[in-house]
């Protein structure tokens, strides 16, 4: 089992290191990056090429490590033994978890931890024994529940909060570093085959030079990058169309590249500065 | 197999574990690259790196190992070399004193330095070490990293060794993302967290089930009984010292304020310059134009607050003790007396000194603080914050 990236995704070399190395050992990969470099479909790209079932778990900041593993429904217990059910099967009142599922499934599977970092600050903690032994136990019911086949586990994280020690040390790590032009210039091709050359030149090194200004409190990122060129090709804009004039530094449709007030004000500034330069 | 290469980077204080090293040992086992060495760095990478800011050192331990990978490439250096001049010229003005200038200055100056710089770099082509004229590693050129030459330019040295050089010139990808910190945020957090306080507020959500249990065992029936959520009721008062002989601390500070406000919901911030004085701000651009009176928020946090103060409590004693003392206005009270009324209203304070310890007795205004503080004064370190987590936890007398 080998991934090499996929006709819509591109993987560079040593992302599919790490993605190999993360399968063939059977641990977590977890993986960092600028936001919208695509870590999430990372994992999507991943099950889709190897032709297996996509599990995702997205963590919010009130998400307990505890809800991947199963939950166990007290109320409704509760309620069937008030209208007189005789309750034989407590396992019934167990739901199960994200993880629980990728555990169970009848092929390997690939299971998404989206946004670690989101949640508590222990959440990490609380999962190192479920992934290391990939198996946990039912205090409800006293059972163990072990993988039929160890989950290819996928953990993107956005650096809102550090990780903890332990956790790292029982993961692969990749950070998605944001591509250089030509592995950019192949991404855009492989989600817009038929777009024209001189665009596609003209708009990457129009995307290069706003993303290399200093100061700009959010960088413009691939998803960025693809988002506006697909509306370049809507419009039907020509490379001629993005030729900035004195007056409007910023090319046409900027609005899906920065979408930040200060970021538009410094690049007006920037305008007003070079004018003042003639 | 690769064992120096594990140690070296242990040397280098990369936090590796002997369970990484196995995980990269079983990979290649597994053959899953071939024999390649820029695969078998990003393997090595992947296996034993985890986290990004630690890339910059890894590279450089893996280039050494690795002789045969260039540390520096000769055109980064060149092109780094167009650089704005006033941008040099400020960091010229922070690394130097007045006399090094002066002397710098008698040899023709920056712009000679830079020129020379430029035409040595051309001239050679090899990695020296020693002597005085290339540009090498410990000696005493002009040029180069770990040596001494007060006009001298640091060139691709990881640490400050006399705090004198220019710039670090090495160009290395991930450079970004190395800052070696003291603590990292998060042991900080672990450490804030010990203030938690739990309380119950807010409406009633979450199932009592206690309560439930024994109502419903009571009656007969199933009656469902709600308790208020629990929520960290903890309360903050920041104060932050900013400015003047506070820059040099700004990382520091930055790290606890970040910190600081993921661990409290409620946390309330305020800006002072070296004293407490009448008048704070909470937007430093602003400092001029939105000042709040130091009254008016006196009266409206209440005592169950807890008051933090963080400064170097660095400056003349004057600034402390007598009225029109404050160095960047007039004063009518003496700062002595506002912070006196600050401590007075929240009795739960704290005042926390990024100045390392051993320092403080040499400063007057540190101890006459720390005596008005009595004594609750911690360094910003983890075992400082620990200490303050302890003092602030304590219930307060009155």
């Amino acid at each position: 089992m080998e991934f090499t990236g996929s006709k819509n995704y591109i993987s560079t070399n040593d992302l599919t290191i790490a993605v190999n190395a993360s399968i063939a050992l059977e641990k977590p990969l977890l993986v960092k990056g600028e936001p919208g470099t695509g870590k999430t479909e990372l994992a999507r790209q991943i099950a889709s090429s190897l032709k297996l079932k996509i599990i995702e778990w997205s963590i919010k900041s009130t998400t307990k490590a505890q809800q991947g593993l199963y939950e166990y429904d007290a109320v409704s217990r509760l309620r069937d033994s008030q209208l007189g059910e005789e309750i034989k099967d407590i396992s019934k009142y167990i739901k199960k978890g994200k993880i629980w599922e990728s555990f169970e499934t009848t092929k390997k599977s690939v299971l998404l931890i989206d946004e670690i970092d989101k949640a508590d600050i222990e959440f990490p903690n609380d999962l190192l024994q479920e992934l290391d032994k990939m198996e946990f136990y039912i205090y409800e019911t006293g059972e163990v529940v072990k993988a039929n086949h160890r989950p290819i586990i996928i953990i993107t994280s956005n650096n809102e909060k550090e990780l903890p020690e332990a956790f790292l040390r029982r993961c692969f790590f990749h950070y998605i570093q944001f591509p250089e032009i030509n592995t950019l210039r192949k991404i855009v091709e492989v989600h817009f085959p038929d777009i024209k050359k001189s665009l596609l030149e003209t708009a990457l090194k129009k995307f290069f030079q706003i993303r290399e200004v200093p100061g700009l409190k959010k960088k413009p990122s691939t998803s960025e990058a693809l988002d506006w060129i697909k509306l370049l090709l809507v419009e039907d804009l020509d490379s001629k169309d993005l030729k900035s004039d004195g007056k409007n530094i910023l090319p046409k449709l900027h609005g899906a590249l920065l979408k930040n007030e200060q970021d538009i004000q410094l690049f007006e500034q920037l305008a007003f500065m070079s004018r003042r330069e003639d | 197999m690769f064992l120096d290469f594990f140690f070296k980077l242990k040397n280098a204080k990369i936090p590796v574990s002997l369970n990484e090293f196995l995980n990269l040992l079983n990979a290649l086992d597994n053959q899953i690259i071939s024999y390649d060495v820029n695969a078998f760095y990003f393997l090595a990478r992947t296996c034993l790196i985890k986290d990004e800011k630690l890339f910059d050192k890894f590279d450089l331990v893996f280039g050494e190992y690795f002789k045969s990978i260039e540390r520096i490439e000769l055109e980064d250096v060149m092109s780094s070399m167009d650089i704005p001049d006033d941008w040099i010229k400020q960091m010229f003005n922070r690394y130097f004193t007045e006399d090094e200038i002066n002397k710098i200055k008698s040899q023709g100056g920056i712009e000679k330095l830079l020129k020379t710089l430029k035409q040595r770099l051309k001239d050679q082509k090899k990695r020296h070490h020693g002597g005085n004229k290339w540009i090498g590693t410990s000696g005493t050129s002009p040029f180069g990293a770990y040596g001494y030459n007060p006009e001298g330019i640091r060139m691709g040295q990881d640490k400050r060794r006399h705090g004198k050089a220019i710039k670090v010139w090495d160009k290395r990808i991930f450079k970004d993302f190395d800052n070696t910190k003291e603590f990292n945020n998060r042991s900080f957090k672990v450490a804030l967290k010990k203030l938690r306080q739990w309380a119950r507020t807010g409406i009633n959500q979450e199932l009592d089930i206690e309560e439930t249990i024994s109502d419903t065992a009571k009656n007969g029936v199933l009656n469902i009984k709600t308790k208020r959520e629990r929520e960290n009721s903890i309360k903050v008062l920041l104060f932050l010292d900013v400015g003047g002989s506070m820059d040099s601390h700004i990382e520091q500070v930055e790290q606890l304020f970040s910190a600081a406000s993921n661990v409290f919901k409620n946390l309330h911030y305020f800006y002072f310059h070296n004293c407490l004085y009448e008048g704070i701000w909470k937007n430093n651009n602003r400092r001029w134009n939105e000042r709040l009176l130091t009254y008016d928020v006196i009266r409206t946090y209440g005592k169950e607050f807890k008051c933090i103060f963080v400064g170097d409590a660095t400056m003349s004693p004057y600034e402390i003790v007598i009225p029109g003392g404050g160095n960047e206005h007039f004063n009518d009270e003496p700062g002595r007396i506002w912070l006196e009324r600050a401590i007075t209203q929240w009795p739960s304070y704290i005042w926390i000194n990024p100045v390392v310890e051993k320092y403080w007795e040499y400063s007057e205004s540190t101890m006459i603080i720390k005596d008005i503080f009595q004594n609750r004064m911690v360094p910003l370190t983890l075992e400082g914050i620990d200490k303050a987590t302890k003092i602030l936890a304590q219930p307060n007398f009155n």
